[in-house]
């Protein structure tokens, strides 16, 4: 536990010491959500659309784009470390890989959160409806903190496997396919296209959304929160042993 | 070589037959076989690609050898890694620095890792920082540190859990003459005044020269030669006196005069050179017979052999610029 705390330190001190990473983390999806809810407020006009708010509809989008956002800082933290040789220092010490992860993980989880109330707070200021409440709003930083840890796991399996930033940097345009693909920008009642209802339907990134979703447009919506922890969990795993495997081949030493 | 029967105790290096080969690589690695005692301090010297670093990531458990065996410590170091790991202190060619945390979170976190408890990791980190000179810069980030501050706290985290062996990859490469004499006192200390016993690898004659008490050369992986700095000199050839006289017409009596020493050498126009018989021991004599003679001396120097003209001896090339005659293949090739 002692090394989990170390690296976790260093993990957030070295989060919180770089405040440039927070500015495409927050600017960017700021920026969409501003251009969808002014360009897309017309969707709401939709029969069967289920907010009059197109900025209270699309907040979703923007939280699970902060998660690929710190699934990508935690790449490129690792494949850093892996570049500049801070890695190999590391393992010349009696570290468990277990903690390394753990530690790692720790400094991602911070900037989902950071990145969360940031979110919230300008989404909320500029008249979105947390239907929620209050105590929603707990789950909503619980909730991205959770998505942000389990997609941190998977730009540590990349950051590991490749030890190269700009590996981890590849994957994040195909991430981008899976959040378009997804139902981001309509219900998925309302897509039209079989083949996007489909892609959307089979997208677990859609359920992600709609968890978040769900907060502000439905209230208390046990299901879609259920699917969203879940599928949020299913990524953590997933990512996790992608990442526990990846460090095994890494850490070659004796 | 006495064997890998842990006859060097608890800090002592013994390697047998060493090999490492990299996947569609050389053999970086070619079977080497040394033995480092206790407190001494080890220059493994050798030109960029010759194996140095790749022979320090595997006596360091950072990579397995392809065959052979070592001990580390009293510790075999594919079946102990871990009781390697903590034997050893480690400053890897690169100073391998977080650039966002200050000294004293580095030590802190290194001492960590070591699963030092906290008021002893600060004690020790303080005490290190101060040995090191960077008590004024321990809470600056070490981002804007400068090369040999880097080096220097590097060499301060290798020690922060007390290690018994110290393995040193080209500590002084990039640094001024300062740094580097400093660095160089601070190994010298540790290995004379706390017994730790020091790998230290580099491509710098002048510190395997000053700083280690055997040196082993390397090349191609493989090594070539062993011993002191001196049996290693003189191993190559006995020196040679070059003098000239006051009065250019007195150049062929202090020519006979010399020839009484040793065996005549070419020398610069105006100059006459011998190579001594007795080496350098001969030298007080040689000006006392020149004095004699009344002969008047208007320059006299010696050349001692150098470590430079052992590795061109044993490899026909010279060791300082050799790292550009080496080919692309046989570039070390260790992990991160």
């Amino acid at each position: 536990m002692n090394q989990v705390a170390h690296l976790a330190q260093r993990s957030i001190t070295r989060t919180l010491r770089q405040p440039i990473l927070f500015v495409p983390s927050l600017i960017f999806p700021l920026f969409l959500l501003a251009v969808n809810a002014s360009g897309l407020d017309a969707a709401t006009s939709l029969p069967g659309f289920p907010t009059d708010s197109y900025l209270t509809f699309a907040i979703g989008l923007t939280f699970m784009q902060g998660a690929l956002f710190a699934m990508m800082g935690a790449g490129q933290s690792i494949a850093g470390d892996i570049q500049h040789g801070f890695f190999s220092r590391l393992q010349l010490t009696p570290l468990r890989g277990s903690s390394l992860i753990a530690g790692q993980l720790a400094g991602v989880t911070l900037q989902g959160l950071i990145q969360a109330v940031t979110y919230a707070a300008i989404a909320l200021a500029f008249g979105a409806h947390l239907e929620a409440g209050p105590l929603g709003i707990l789950v909503l930083f619980v909730l991205s903190a959770f998505v942000g840890l389990a997609f941190g796991s998977i730009g540590l399996a990349v950051g590991l496997r490749t030890g190269n930033g700009e590996a981890v940097q590849g994957v994040f345009p195909l991430m981008f396919v899976f959040l378009f693909l997804s139902s981001a920008a309509l219900p998925r009642d309302l897509i039209q296209a079989d083949w996007f209802q489909t892609a959307a339907t089979i997208n677990p990134v859609s359920y992600l959304i709609e968890g978040f979703r769900s907060l502000f447009v439905t209230g208390w919506d046990g299901e879609a929160l259920a699917l969203a922890f879940g599928v949020a969990a299913a990524v953590f795993v997933l990512g996790m042993a992608a990442a526990s495997a990846a460090l095994r081949t890494r850490m070659e030493r004796t | 070589m006495e064997g890998l029967n842990g006859k060097l105790g608890n800090n002592g290096i013994e390697v047998e037959g060493l090999v490492r080969e990299f996947k569609k690589g050389p053999r970086a690695v070619d079977g080497i076989d040394l033995v480092v005692h206790p407190g001494e301090i080890y220059g493994f010297l050798g030109p960029n690609g010759a194996g140095k670093s790749t022979t320090v990531h595997m006596l360091t458990t950072l990579l397995p050898p392809t065959a052979g065996t070592a001990r580390v410590a009293g510790h075999d170091i594919v079946k102990e890694g871990p009781a390697v790991r903590d034997a050893i202190g480690v400053a890897l060619q690169e100073a391998a620095l977080d650039q966002f945390l200050t000294a004293r979170e580095h030590m802190r976190l290194q001492a960590g890792m070591h699963g030092i408890p906290k008021a002893e990791a600060m004690r020790r980190g303080d005490e290190l920082i101060e040995r090191v000179g960077l008590s004024d810069a321990a809470d600056r980030k070490v981002g804007g540190y400068s090369g040999g501050m880097r080096r220097r706290l590097d060499l301060a985290l290798a020690l922060v859990h007390e290690p018994r062996v110290l393995f040193l990859d080209e500590p002084t490469t990039g640094l001024d003459v300062q740094s580097r004499t400093a660095l160089w006192d601070e190994v010298e200390r540790l290995a004379k005044d706390e017994g730790v016993t020091v790998f230290l690898t580099t491509q710098y004659l002048e510190e395997a020269d000053a700083l280690a008490d055997r040196v082993g050369i390397i090349d191609t992986g493989r090594i070539v030669a062993e011993g002191t700095p001196d049996d290693l000199k003189a191993e190559i050839g006995r020196p040679i006196v070059e003098a000239a006289p006051l009065d250019p017409g007195e150049l062929d009596r202090m020519a006979a005069t010399l020839a009484r020493f040793g065996t005549p050498e070419r020398a610069d126009r105006g100059h006459t050179a011998v190579r001594l018989d007795e080496g350098t021991g001969e030298l007080a004599e040689v000006v006392r017979a020149l004095d004699t003679e009344g002969i008047a001396v208007r320059e006299l120097e010696i050349h001692a052999p150098t470590l430079d003209d052992v590795f061109l001896a044993k490899t026909g090339r010279r060791l300082e610029g050799a790292e550009a005659e080496q080919p692309t293949g046989e570039q070390e090739v260790v992990p991160a």
